[in-house]
């Protein structure tokens, strides 16, 4: 009845940690005969990320008896060899991420599939000559530029490989969850119950929401989302050079509309991520290759938006800095230049912002888009969700070796710090760089102008990005 | 928890085996549900578990040559002596091993049970039986590989006979754990004023200062029964963090590892026998086994 919700509801958030034991439907009272399978493990979306977290448990050593659950809710895809054509999503591989797929051997059949590394990334302003480089000292890879489709068949490569303690349910849509009561309430079940599409049930042990911006993990937890929708639409394509380059420059360059990447993809081709507003994106869209083509071109050696005032000043500016520091700017080297687009590769999605104000719940946690969204700008989507799962897995691995209950709160909630206090301060940055960079009103183009070459000439706050 | 009950009056010649005293029952009857809020009033208890596991854990793995990371207690048997709500029982069985739990509150093994019913794997491995520990002497000698009494000899009245029965179902070089609080100004100030009364820590007279054991002593009386004591640890509870560590100072809580040691040379025997673990009963053994 409504009046004994309330009172549980009331007894709950009287306990110490009244606002996470805030329980849902209750978990209906089971007799043993109809007991749906227990999981120790259940990660609920397929994607990348859900993927990446359940191949890192399922290798890990102090997982080896126990029994984990992928949901995904689009059919099983067969990736026996890569087409020709390249993708048009792409995402940028930083080195922890490429340790963390080494780690569920992953990595290796990624390379053997394709990738490219760079090993320097340009960022300049389309409002002045400000530009920052960004190049590792002793030459190693910055980066990785990968198809996300090659890192979906590396995954599933690996977790065929531990089929045993990994299930996975393909075409398996969740549609409900059930949170268990507090555990002093002994008569019901102390899992989470989850149901799919298609009727069947499971239950869980720790549900690990991996289902994305829009998760219906956090929305079901009740979990408040800090989102922004940003009035901007990213279009990406995939790109022919007009001649064959060493290509392992990243490019990016901030136009007031928003900034356009040029990411490389071999030596002839590389992936545009040109975030924009939602009508210049429909028109990108819209207009023919040619066109295109000269748009893309024409962004990012373009200097229309260059004023006197702001070029005179950064010039002045980087005399001073290189009377302090004679070696304080970099090099710019020239973009390549595009030829033609791929047939059929552009396409446009929303961008968009968005932060959950608790990553776990007891028996639940978020990782990647599902606690985090960030604006591509940054080129760091993927790697925060890999960095979650290192985390998570480290947690829980820890856990498993003490013997611990997996949804206990306490290894949850370290999880939940270590992971937040990284992960706000990069989406603030991103979302600052974002606005400070949709300007042409000339203070703010000097202040970023300045703050550019400034950082460019400063070794350690480089070092930190 | 709790293992024995005496009468606190101490009578030498009694032959009375250990009689419930019904107080101390009541009082932990009270708090029979709440073992398992992990928040509540066992929560100090809970997160031991941090230190007390990986303890057992390491010094049993250390011990064996079979080094299964994934299983790490498989095939070990262990005795649970005073386990409550099951708090340390579960976390053993999730490792691997097989888990007897006993304890003398008929409410806590009741709840013990409840809770690992809804875990099949752990109603498997763990079984729980509403006991003290001289009740299952007979049937259990030199069956475990392995005891836990954890937070368990401050309540008891008769150490050395608990020691006894401790070393006659313990299977020869099987390892006993104890953690327990050692009787000092210190840990009457910390332990009991300060936790019981002030700050809440323990429920209130839980602990009976008389009763707490120093370390020498608890040495003196394992050494005398034919254990050999091979680590003493410090642990130190801090209330702000509620996290338990490690520390050099024994004055407050401590752990004890100890193993049982194999049989006896015979008295007059001219070579030695070598200490394996199959060896000849000793003359008190009785049948079972």
């Amino acid at each position: 009845s409504s009046a004994a919700m309330a009172a549980l509801r009331g007894r709950a958030l009287l306990a110490p940690l009244g606002a996470r034991l805030r329980a849902g439907p209750r978990a209906p009272f089971r007799s043993a005969a109809s007991n749906p399978p227990l999981y120790d493990v259940v990660v609920s979306g397929g994607g990348m990320v859900g993927s990446a977290m359940a191949a890192v448990l399922g290798h890990d050593i102090h997982f080896h008896d126990k029994k984990i659950a992928l949901l995904e809710a689009g059919p099983r895809k067969e990736y026996d060899h890569m087409p020709d054509s390249y993708s048009n999503r792409v995402s940028s591989i930083s080195p922890g991420s490429a340790t963390l797929l080494s780690s569920c051997g992953a990595w290796d059949h990624v390379c053997s599939l394709r990738l490219k590394p760079f090993r320097r990334m340009q960022v300049w302003d389309a409002c002045s000559e400000a530009m920052i480089v960004f190049e590792k000292d002793d030459l190693d890879d910055m980066g990785y530029i990968v198809e996300n489709d090659v890192i979906m068949s590396a995954l599933t490569k690996q977790l065929d490989a531990v089929a045993d303690r990994v299930e996975v349910f393909y075409r398996s849509k969740a549609v409900g969850y059930t949170w268990p009561l507090p555990s002093h309430g002994c008569d019901t079940s102390p899992w989470v119950q989850v149901e799919l599409a298609d009727g069947r049930r499971l239950q869980t042990k720790l549900l690990i929401g991996a289902d994305g911006h829009n998760s219906m993990v956090r929305k079901e937890a009740e979990i408040k989302n800090i989102e922004h929708q940003y009035d901007q639409s990213a279009v990406v394509a995939t790109l022919h050079l007009s001649e064959a380059t060493d290509n392992n420059v990243a490019w990016q360059r901030f136009l007031p509309t928003g900034p356009i990447a040029l990411l490389p993809l071999s030596d002839t081709a590389s992936s545009l991520v040109w975030s924009t507003s939602h009508d210049h994106a429909s028109e990108l869209l819209a207009m023919d290759e040619e066109s295109f083509v000269d748009s893309i071109n024409s962004a990012f050696w373009s200097n229309i938006n260059h004023s006197d005032f702001i070029d005179t000043a950064g010039a002045m500016f980087r005399s001073a800095i290189s009377l302090l520091k004679p070696s304080g700017t970099a090099v710019r080297q020239l973009p390549p230049s595009v030829a033609e687009v791929d047939a059929g590769s552009r396409a446009m999605f929303p961008l968009g912002l968005g932060h959950a104000t608790e990553y776990v719940r007891p028996r639940v946690a978020l990782i990647g888009d599902a606690a985090h969204r960030v604006h591509p700008l940054a080129g760091q989507g993927v790697n925060l969700g890999f960095g979650d799962i290192a985390c998570l897995a480290h947690h829980l691995s820890a856990a498993a070796f003490n013997g611990s209950d997996l949804g206990s709160l306490k290894h949850l909630l370290k999880f939940e710090t270590e992971r937040q206090r990284h992960n706000v301060s990069l989406l603030a940055a991103t979302d600052v760089l974002k606005r400070l960079y949709s300007t042409t009103l000339a203070p703010l183009v000097l202040l970023r102008t300045w703050g550019l070459q400034a950082t460019n000439a400063l070794p350690p706050v480089k070092v930190r990005i | 928890q709790l293992s024995l009950f005496r009468f606190t009056v101490k009578r030498p010649f009694s032959t009375s085996h250990s009689s419930v005293d019904s107080k101390e029952i009541k009082k932990f009857q009270l708090l029979a549900h709440k073992w398992w809020d992990e928040e509540g009033e066992y929560a100090a208890l809970h997160s031991m578990n941090d230190i007390r596991v990986p303890f057992i854990r390491d010094t049993l793995l250390s011990m064996s040559s079979n080094y299964n990371l994934g299983n790490p207690l498989s095939g070990i048997k262990i005795l649970d002596v005073g386990c409550g709500g099951g708090l340390l029982s579960e976390p053993l069985g999730r490792l691997g091993a097989s888990v007897t739990g006993i304890d003398p509150v008929e409410d806590n093994i009741r709840t013990a049970d409840r809770h690992k019913s809804f875990d099949p794997v752990l109603a498997e491995r763990i079984q729980y039986k509403s006991s003290s520990l001289e009740e299952i002497v007979e049937e259990s000698m030199e069956t475990f590989d392995v005891i836990v009494a954890s937070e368990v000899v401050e309540h008891v009245a008769d150490l050395e006979m608990f020691i006894k029965c401790c070393s006659q179902v313990l299977k020869p070089e099987g390892s006993l754990f104890i953690t327990t609080i050692n009787k000092t100004q210190l840990s009457y100030v910390l332990g009991i004023v300060v936790a019981e009364k002030i700050m809440g820590i323990v429920p209130e007279g839980t602990h009976e200062w008389e009763k707490f054991v120093p370390p020498e002593e608890l040495e003196r009386l394992l050494e005398s029964n034919g254990f050999s004591v091979r680590s003493v640890k410090g642990m130190l509870y801090n209330p702000l963090s509620g996290s338990w560590s490690w520390v050099q100072s024994r004055s407050l809580n401590y752990a004890l590892h100890a193993v049982r040691a194999g049989a006896p040379p015979r008295p007059h025997a001219t070579d030695t026998l070598p200490e394996t673990g199959v060896q000849q009963r000793s003359a008190t053994a009785g049948t079972a086994g």
